[in-house]
């Protein structure tokens, strides 16, 4: 049960993960980058965190993306017909893929010779991922909120309008 | 039997996919998705070495990366949409005003 869920969500993302690299309307590649974080937020269920699967679909299918669908929408067709084959030379198109296949073989080779031991699943609920950032984490976790502070203000100070002010 | 390796082969294959697709894409927002997958391949790794050593703290530290990514997204679309507004155009083969 555990290797079919296991299959199934990973075969579902790396398919919509090829789609977003090579789909040609960028709404598409959005809608299927939703598909790929649900997918991947199916995997984090199976190792036991749950709350980053929950937050990883409120966070990036919710927010994220839908942030993505707006500039998207508002750039209207500008942004649709960018080609994607004529950047490079088909050769060297090749070249990459040929060296993407070599990384993931060797991934493959390196991983499966080394003995895991079986997964420990921990309980990855809310209460103990909170109890960890409020105890262990806690100057990293302040820091990311002045982290996202800071980041609303150079996005307003970006986007205004220059004699807005 | 699923073990870590499993995982960690999926994440190695998700990043590559992100690099082709940042490598590939001439539409700036595009290069910003594969961006997001390629952390979110990070992010498996860690979630995967969470459960190999039977600890909460990988999580924590995807956590992190999720909110460090959600910083990331704001400023590059901000930028892309100054980008639009400049000169009408996300493709990177038409951003050439930093040739001198």
């Amino acid at each position: 049960m555990e290797s079919l869920l296991f299959y199934s969500f990973s075969a579902l993302s790396v398919l919509s993960a090829l789609s977003v690299v090579l789909v040609k309307k960028p709404t598409r590649a959005l809608l299927s980058l939703v598909v790929t974080m649900v997918a991947l937020s199916g995997l984090y269920l199976l190792l036991g965190a749950y709350f980053i699967a929950i937050a990883q679909i409120i966070v990036y299918a919710g927010a994220v993306l839908v942030l993505f669908l707006f500039v998207i929408m508002l750039q209207g067709v500008a942004a649709e017909d960018i080609p994607l084959l004529k950047r490079f030379p088909l050769r060297y198109i090749i070249l990459f893929l040929a060296a993407g296949g070599v990384f993931i073989a060797l991934l493959t080779v390196v991983f499966s010779r080394i003995n895991f031991p079986a997964l420990r699943v921990p309980e990855g609920t809310l209460e103990a991922v909170g109890r960890s950032l409020f105890t262990d984490f806690l100057l990293p976790f302040e820091l990311t909120a002045v982290l996202l502070l800071l980041s609303v203000f150079a996005a307003v100070a970006l986007a205004k309008k220059d004699d807005a002010l | 039997m699923i073990t870590a390796a499993h995982y960690l082969i999926l994440s190695g294959v998700l990043f590559t996919i992100g690099l082709l697709g940042l490598l590939l894409r001439r539409n700036v927002l595009l290069i910003l998705l594969s961006i997001e997958i390629m952390l979110n391949a990070a992010n498996l790794s860690l979630v995967a070495g969470s459960a190999l050593h039977g600890e909460v703290d990988g999580q924590v530290t995807a956590f992190f990366v999720m909110v460090i990514a959600a910083a990331e997204v704001t400023i590059g679309l901000a930028i892309a949409v100054l980008l639009f507004r400049k000169q009408d155009s996300v493709d990177t083969n038409q951003i050439t005003f930093l040739q001198g």
